[in-house]
């Protein structure tokens, strides 16, 4: 069976440009438009695997990872942030907060690939 | 596929573009809204970032400064005045021309930038002249392909990764990192335990072990710190190079044991000196101290024998420069082995009848070195099967072309390695087999379509070691054999009576029958009749044995045993009267005794019991005419001849012998009995006995003996 993951991001041309990356490469993908979305379709769609913009309304990307490693299910899943910053401070931030590993944007299909096969097998 | 995501982020950048002028209104009327600040932040973040990933990299650099203004804002840094929001529309405007296409004016954009670039002087901020974006995701390419050296010479890399026991709090799996190790080449990877508390003391959640990384690959050093960049601040990593191509010293003695672990730093100079004194193995008595774990030590181990292997490979390819030597003088060099041979075991034999140590010393000595360089004299003669192989690759391709069908030939194991001569004899036998299955085997492609198999045949070429053997295997995919075709056959042509009792191996089998042809027309290919039997004692001929295995539908595989080489077999030594024979060893299935008593008893039918089974027995003795009295109690060697077994009924089996085999001369050249002569440890001669022949031979005797008798008769 097809791994999920979860793509949380406001940007409607980066969510659809990561989720046709993701599901042409045999993925199955749950798309978020911000946070709270993503917290509330977590639990039902059970992802392997979260990318998480970082700045995002209602609640950001940092505070998503906080919530989402709370939860025993998603305690060691990989998640990776997107990030426009490649400032040390923002990474840290987000390690802190639980997150595996980052892709610094622009990126393109292969370098998103690569993460994830890199953290998801 | 750009195209559409470009298109994606126009539309979303025209509602972004509404959104910021809806926003930038209303923060107008309140310019302390933070919310609003943080609205039209995110919109030319999200601009800004997407717009660099689907090709708008003007629309990025010429937001960058907005954004960063509004970053400022939101820190409180700034505060938002007319200026702000006048300059933020005209933004909007210019960004709309980029995403829609339409021509830029340059001047317009130069005075917005410069608004922005005062405002950020004012805030004390750096001015961010970026007008390019942040160089492509460095990160992201982290697990892309990284340039290695560029002559793809090979360095040998020690990694020590200890991650910080919180690893999997940040949901890293260690063991993807450590397959994506593997994936750069060859690699020896050792767990460490040495932090592993006690099990009360245990905390699931906490990773710790760590790990002994020895990797041999074409990339750098920077690809490989590249796989643990996301987990660099969490865990010490140590990367050293150890061993390279470009070194000199081809020794293949890597460090000592000691060494590796002092290099590490897993010991002290002082505590390996201690452990040198005590003139045990250095890895035992540093385990037994306690001074390094024993997973340390098998680590260090690892590493010695990782880079042993790999300069032995790189020797071995320094050496393959070699030299072309005439044949005949390899077999000039064989037979010359073959009798020193000879001469050793004798000497062998004089130094132990003797008693005399120093003789016997030296003798040994001399039987270290003759087996050691017999083994090397044949293992010149070897050769990859992989270039007949390859010569098969067209004789398939036209054969297929001929018949109509389209057929893919695939090897495996060409590197296999088998006495010259072994090979040369192969090839007939071979290319009947490959001509069977594409003729008899592969099916039309209609055929293969209407049986949902795939339209191009199969046949697969395979060899591979097995013991002091040699096994190639020719499978096909093609219909398989029909046991119930090849019965009906075999009664018609009189192989066997109409109500034989046959398993389905005997039936297969019965293909290698003289005479035998299953195909319905005869084609030029095969069918003519000189078929498997041809085959098969092409293969015995070389001592090999041939067997057949197949699923109706599915397709057949013929599978050749083989020996290595021809030159030496081992072979069972016996004796018949004063003469003494060889048997090969590899058909003897076991020996017996037999009492004259018992000869007699069975009514001199020449049968005999052998645990339910009637096996017939051959009397070596009358088949030779030897005349001296039989002994009390024979012997006798049940051997597999065809598939059935025979009893060679011998005085005494003397035991297993390396038999150097010595081509009969021409004037012998008719006594099938016989494949050759070997030279005995006290210079006798042992003739080595062809069971095959030998059965044939007892069979036509047998038959006369019938004749005579109903001549005899009155």
């Amino acid at each position: 069976m097809a791994k999920t993951i979860m793509t949380a991001d406001d940007s409607a041309s980066v969510r659809q440009m990561v989720s046709f990356t993701l599901k042409q490469a045999g993925y199955d993908v749950v798309e978020a438009i911000d946070g709270q979305d993503a917290l509330h379709k977590a639990d039902g769609s059970r992802p392997a695997m979260l990318i998480t913009d970082l700045n995002m309304p209602n609640m950001d990307g940092i505070e998503l990872i906080r919530n989402m490693r709370a939860k025993p299910d998603f305690k060691f899943i990989p998640i990776v942030m997107l990030t426009t910053e490649s400032q040390a401070t923002k990474k840290q931030e987000g390690k802190a907060a639980g997150a595996t590993g980052w892709i610094v944007k622009p990126f393109n299909p292969e370098q998103l690939l690569a993460v994830v096969k890199k953290l998801l097998g | 596929m750009i195209d559409q995501h470009r298109e994606a982020f126009r539309e979303e950048a025209f509602e972004l573009l509404a959104e910021l002028e809806t926003a930038l209104m209303e923060l107008e009327e309140s310019p302390e809204d933070i919310d609003l600040v943080g609205r039209v932040f995110r919109a030319m973040h999200t601009i800004k970032g997407s717009g660099a990933m689907f090709g708008f990299e003007d629309v990025a650099a010429f937001t960058h400064n907005v954004e960063t203004t509004y970053d400022h804002i939101r820190n409180g840094e700034l505060r938002v005045s007319k200026e702000v929001v006048d300059g933020s529309l005209a933004a909007c405007d210019q960004i709309r021309r980029m995403v829609t296409g339409d021509p830029r004016d340059e001047d317009e954009e130069e005075r917005i930038l410069a608004v922005f670039q005062r405002l950020l002087a004012t805030a004390g901020g750096k001015i961010a002249t970026a007008a390019t974006p942040p160089p492509a995701a460095a990160a992201a390419t982290a697990a892309a392909t990284h340039p290695g050296n560029d002559d793809g010479s090979l360095t040998t890399y020690r990694i020590r990764f200890v991650p910080e026991p919180q690893l999997f709090a940040t949901g890293t799996n260690p063991l993807l990192l450590l397959d994506e190790l593997r994936g750069f080449g060859p690699a020896a990877v050792t767990a460490q335990q040495g932090r592993v508390p006690r099990l009360e003391d245990l905390q699931p959640e906490q990773c710790c072990l760590f790990w002994d990384i020895i990797v041999t690959t074409a990339r750098d050093a920077v690809s490989i710190r590249d796989v643990f960049l996301f987990v660099e601040d969490d865990c010490e990593l140590k990367i050293e190079v150890i061993d390279n191509d470009a070194r000199a010293d081809d020794d293949l003695d890597y460090r000592r044991l000691g060494e590796i672990l002092l290099a590490r730093g897993d010991v002290t100079a002082a505590d390996l000196a201690r452990a040198i004194d005590s003139q045990k193995r250095v890895g035992e008595i540093l385990v037994e101290t306690g001074t390094a774990d024993r997973r340390l030590v098998e680590s260090a181990l690892a590493e010695q024998e990782h880079i042993r292997q790999q300069r032995m490979t790189r020797q071995a390819k320094a050496e393959t420069a070699s030299i072309r030597v005439a044949a005949e003088k390899l077999d000039v060099l064989v037979d010359l082995v073959g009798e020193l041979v000879t001469i050793q075991a004798s000497l062998s034999r004089t130094a132990l009848t003797r008693g005399d140590a120093d003789l016997l010393t030296i003798s040994e000595e001399v039987e270290r070195l003759t087996a050691e360089l017999r083994d090397n004299t044949m293992g010149i003669r070897m050769l990859p099967i992989g270039t007949t192989f390859s010569k098969f690759k067209r004789l398939v391709r036209d054969l297929a072309n001929e018949l109509g069908k389209d057929v893919v030939l695939t090897t495996d194991g060409g590197e296999t390695e088998l006495d010259k001569t072994v090979i040369e004899r192969l090839n007939d036998p071979l290319v009947h087999i490959i001509r069977n299955s594409i003729d008899h085997g592969i099916e039309h492609p209609a055929v293969r379509k209407a049986a949902g198999k795939p339209g191009p045949g199969t046949v697969h070429l395979t060899a591979e070691h097995s013991g002091t053997s040699v096994v190639v295997r020719i499978t096909d995919d093609g219909a398989g054999l029909d046991p119930a075709v090849i019965r009906a056959k075999a009664v018609e042509k009189g192989i066997i009576a109409a109500d034989a009792d046959l398993d389905p191996a005997e039936i297969l089998s019965l293909i290698c029958a003289p005479g035998f042809s299953t195909a319905k027309a005869v084609t030029d290919v095969s069918g003519r009749g000189v078929g498997m039997d041809v085959v098969k004692r092409g293969v015995e001929s070389l001592r090999g044995t041939l067997d057949i295995s197949s699923t109706p539908g599915q397709g057949t595989t013929v599978t050749l045993k083989l020996p290595l080489t021809l030159a030496i077999i081992d072979g069972l030594l016996v004796r018949v009267g004063t003469a003494f024979y060889v048997l090969p060893l590899a058909v003897v299935e076991e020996c017996i005794e037999l009492s004259q008593a018992e000869m007699d008893r069975d009514n001199r039918r020449r049968m005999v019991n052998l645990r339910g089974e009637i096996v017939p027995y051959i009397m070596l003795r009358e088949l030779f005419r030897i005349a001296e009295e039989a002994p009390p109690i024979q012997q006798a060697a049940i051997v597999d001849v065809d598939d059935s077994r025979v009893g060679f009924v011998v005085d005494e089996v003397i035991g297993s012998h390396q038999t150097v085999i010595k081509t009969l001369s021409r004037i012998y050249r008719t006594a099938r009995e016989f494949s050759g002569a070997t030279i005995l440890a006290d210079g006798s001669v042992a003739l080595i006995l062809d069971v095959h022949g030998l059965h044939a031979s007892a069979l036509q005797a047998d038959r006369r003996r019938e004749t005579h008798s109903t001549v005899d008769r009155p």
